[in-house]
């Protein structure tokens, strides 16, 4: 479980407070206004930012003054998720050793989740020679070979199109949440939370909300909610 | 508080770097300060260097800014061919080794030179180059590039709109458009070549000299090398820091200068075009001048090009090595510093703009003086203080980039828990390549032509290539010195494309 202690975040004038807990391998969707703080919750959870105040605990140990490598958490950011002069393989490789000395064990597990993302035999193309999809699922796949019992989501896939967006969202439903992963992921679409996430936490007015369940929340969105999501509210279920 | 979103490196290769930096810049200028002798205060002689090293930059600084403007307005709205190998040939001068130019102009304008050939010739009597006019003409020939560059970027940086504006309203561009611009642009370039022309020790060597044309710089020369008076050269040095000081104030801004040419390539489109012919004779006056005195070293330097002593050859070996090792450690201390970044970082980097190379020289001397020979160390030195002063260069050229690699990647780095070692190995090398091998090229340049440390130190037997060809044409043996010069020439060139070419090898990022 991933519990947040009377957590209370800083930066500049800006505050927000989170106090609740998201079950272990659940798949959440983060929501909110733009600006409302769902990346700030994300870098907390990183270890970018520390809290003001407060604990944030994994499995009932605190994290708070970890590293960021130290912590058991995968982050996939909006972009520069990959080393554009890095293989495909040394990328996901990262996941596993961050000093890239591999053995031929580790290697084989690094060509397994290429596999496993539909990428097989691409191990040493560079990402600029992979198209953005297969360079989301390059991300996916060094998530895949790390430990990491948190998955961070901060819109990695905004900048695909809509089919191409919702098959990365399969396959992090599949491949990570199935596999007992716990997955945040922000998203500006209640189509997306529709589609893999089966609760929903909304950040609004420096208030990250505990986590409720999707569907009937996008039904009947609360009123700051419904400013938000305007005319996407009554979109019910996902576009195809 | 925010933690640092970037794998934290070890800080000790910075802090290393910041101390040479700081041994060789505030150091050495603590060990000139300490020995000045002040009683004598200054003699008429020190009085009339300090007046002509004034003098002769403000001079070349006049002449190669109002001689730039029509060249800049000509390359600015006229396209032709060749036009690009000018601009690029224009950014030459910075890496062009001082001595190898100065032999050009004098088989140009030397006695039996080309022009004074031509007035023999014709009866009329001949000029002699060396003194003022001689300095005045070699700074010109490597500030003149300089000032085209920044006033064409003046030019080109006006939005082609206005132009199109203008022409609608039929309004007189030069009022409304260009004088303007050059109000901004003339002033501050007019300032750096002022303070490059203060401390360009290597022309006042070779051109100037005697009671009339001796700067400051030459003077401490003399001083420690002919008359060993160490108090006297502590003293002058310390006078040439003070005129440096401005320098370091505002010549930073010409480290900004873009190097390469890019986006130089444009231009503006125009709906007045009167006389052609003259931006045209301008822009052929400019390459002749120019391109003429280079063409002279190759065609005077290539018969005896393979045919070259055996001491030359040791020189250029030297020279290769002082260069490579010069090289070496600027980009080593330029990426340790980038690195780190910060507010320190920066200061330290632009301190080396303040030194004269022949103040450090005079500070190291004293400090090494009493321990060992100074010809022991005059190779060490002269590549601890190469490398020094072609820090803020190398700097300008590496610090952005690995800004924006810690900017962009940094976050993932440090999500992922790597180290600091892997994170300079795997990435930020890497992904630096291209400046680090640009900057490489830079210091590595600089150092093969630099004529300045190496003068105070160097016996006969630890003499760098720009020396052993300075000795040879005080000897008035100008066939050799030629060849000399063709070899310092193409050596520089040779190390800058190669480090250069080392970048941007492999560079699929």
């Amino acid at each position: 479980m991933l519990t947040f202690d009377r957590v209370e975040l800083r930066q500049g004038d800006f505050r927000l407070k989170a106090h609740l807990s998201v079950a272990a391998g659940s798949l959440s969707a983060l929501i909110g206004p733009s600006g409302s703080g769902k990346s700030t919750l994300l870098a907390a959870i990183a270890g970018f930012i520390a809290p003001a105040q407060g604990r944030i605990l994994w499995a009932g140990k605190d994290m708070t003054g970890k590293a960021p490598g130290q912590r058991s958490v995968a982050m996939l950011f909006q972009d520069n998720n990959l080393f554009p002069h890095l293989s495909a393989a040394q990328n996901v490789g990262l996941g596993l050793r961050p000093d890239l000395k591999l053995t031929q064990d580790d290697r084989e597990r690094v060509s397994d989740a290429l596999g496993q993302v539909g990428l097989a035999g691409l191990e040493n193309r560079k990402p600029s020679a992979l198209s953005g999809g297969q360079q989301s699922r390059v991300a996916i796949a060094r998530v895949l070979v790390s430990q990491s019992d948190i998955v961070l989501l901060d819109e990695p896939f905004a900048a695909l199109g809509p089919a191409l967006k919702d098959e990365m969202l399969d396959l992090v439903a599949d491949k990570l949440s199935a596999k007992g992963r716990t997955v945040i992921m922000v998203t500006h679409d209640p189509a997306d939370a529709r589609r893999i996430a089966s609760q929903t936490i909304v950040v609004s007015d420096g208030i990250v909300h505990p986590p409720v369940e999707t569907g009937p929340l996008l039904d009947n969105p609360p009123e700051a909610l419904a400013a938000y999501l305007g005319g996407k509210k009554d979109k019910k279920g996902p576009l195809n | 508080m925010a933690q640092r979103a970037v794998p934290i490196t070890s800080r000790v290769p910075a802090i290393a770097a910041a101390g040479l930096v700081l041994l060789l810049t505030l150091g050495t200028l603590g060990a000139v300060l300490w020995r000045a002798e002040w009683q004598g205060g200054l003699s008429p002689a020190d009085w009339a260097a300090i007046r002509f090293t004034v003098w002769q930059a403000l001079l070349s600084a006049a002449i190669s800014v109002v001689l730039a403007i029509p060249i800049a307005r000509a390359l600015a709205r006229r396209q032709f061919r060749g036009r690009q190998f000018l601009i690029t040939l224009l950014g030459a001068p910075f890496l062009l080794p001082v001595i190898v130019a100065v032999l050009g102009l004098l088989a140009v304008f030397g006695r039996g030179g080309i022009l004074n050939s031509g007035l023999e010739a014709i009866g009329l009597p001949t000029v002699s180059i060396f003194g003022l006019q001689g300095v005045v003409l070699a700074h010109v020939f490597f500030n003149l590039p300089l000032a085209i560059r920044f006033i064409l970027q003046g030019w080109l940086a006006i939005p082609s709109e206005r132009f199109r504006l203008a022409a609608t309203l039929n309004a007189p561009i030069g009022r409304l458009l260009e004088w303007p611009m050059l109000r901004t642009v003339v002033p501050s370039t007019f300032l750096v070549i002022f303070l490059i022309c203060l401390t360009s020790f290597a022309v006042a060597l070779t051109m100037g000299g005697g009671p009339r044309a001796t700067t400051v710089e030459l003077a401490i020369y003399q001083a420690l090398r002919f008359d060993f008076d160490l108090g006297r050269a502590a003293l002058l040095a310390v006078i040439q820091f003070g005129l440096c000081v401005g320098a370091a104030l505002l010549a930073w801004r010409l480290t900004g200068e873009n190097l390469s040419g890019a986006g130089l390539d444009r231009v503006v489109q125009r709906w007045d075009t009167p006389k052609p012919w003259i931006d045209f004779l301008w822009i052929a006056a400019a390459a002749l001048f120019l391109l003429i005195p280079l063409a002279m070293i190759i065609l005077r330097g290539l018969p005896g090009m393979f045919d070259m002593p055996e001491s030359i050859l040791a020189a250029a070996m030297r020279s290769v090595l002082v260069a490579v090792g010069s090289s070496l450690l600027c980009t080593a201390m330029a990426f340790a510093l980038a690195l780190k970044g910060g507010i320190a970082v920066s200061v330290v980097g632009v301190l080396p703009l303040a030194a004269s190379g022949l103040v450090v020289g005079t500070g190291a001397f004293l400090i090494v003086f009493p321990f060992a020979r100074p010809s022991d160390v005059a190779l060490l030195v002269t590549m601890l203080v190469n490398a020094t002063l072609a820090l803020p260069f190398a700097l300008r050229a590496i610090a952005p980039a690995i800004a924006a690699i810690q900017q962009d990647f940094g976050r993932l780095g440090t999500s992922l828990g790597m180290g600091g070692w892997s994170w300079v190995r795997l990435v930020v090398f890497p992904r630096a390549r291209r400046p680090l091998g640009f900057a490489a090229g830079l210091a590595a340049a600089l150092s093969m032509g630099d004529l300045g440390v190496i003068t105070l130190f160097a016996g006969q037997s630890e003499e760098t290539l720009p020396l052993a060809m300075y000795r040879l044409m005080g000897a008035y043996r100008m066939e050799a010195a030629a060849s000399a010069a063709l070899l310092l020439l193409v050596l520089s060139f040779a190390l800058f494309w190669l480090c250069d070419k080392w970048g941007r090898s492999d560079a699929d990022i």
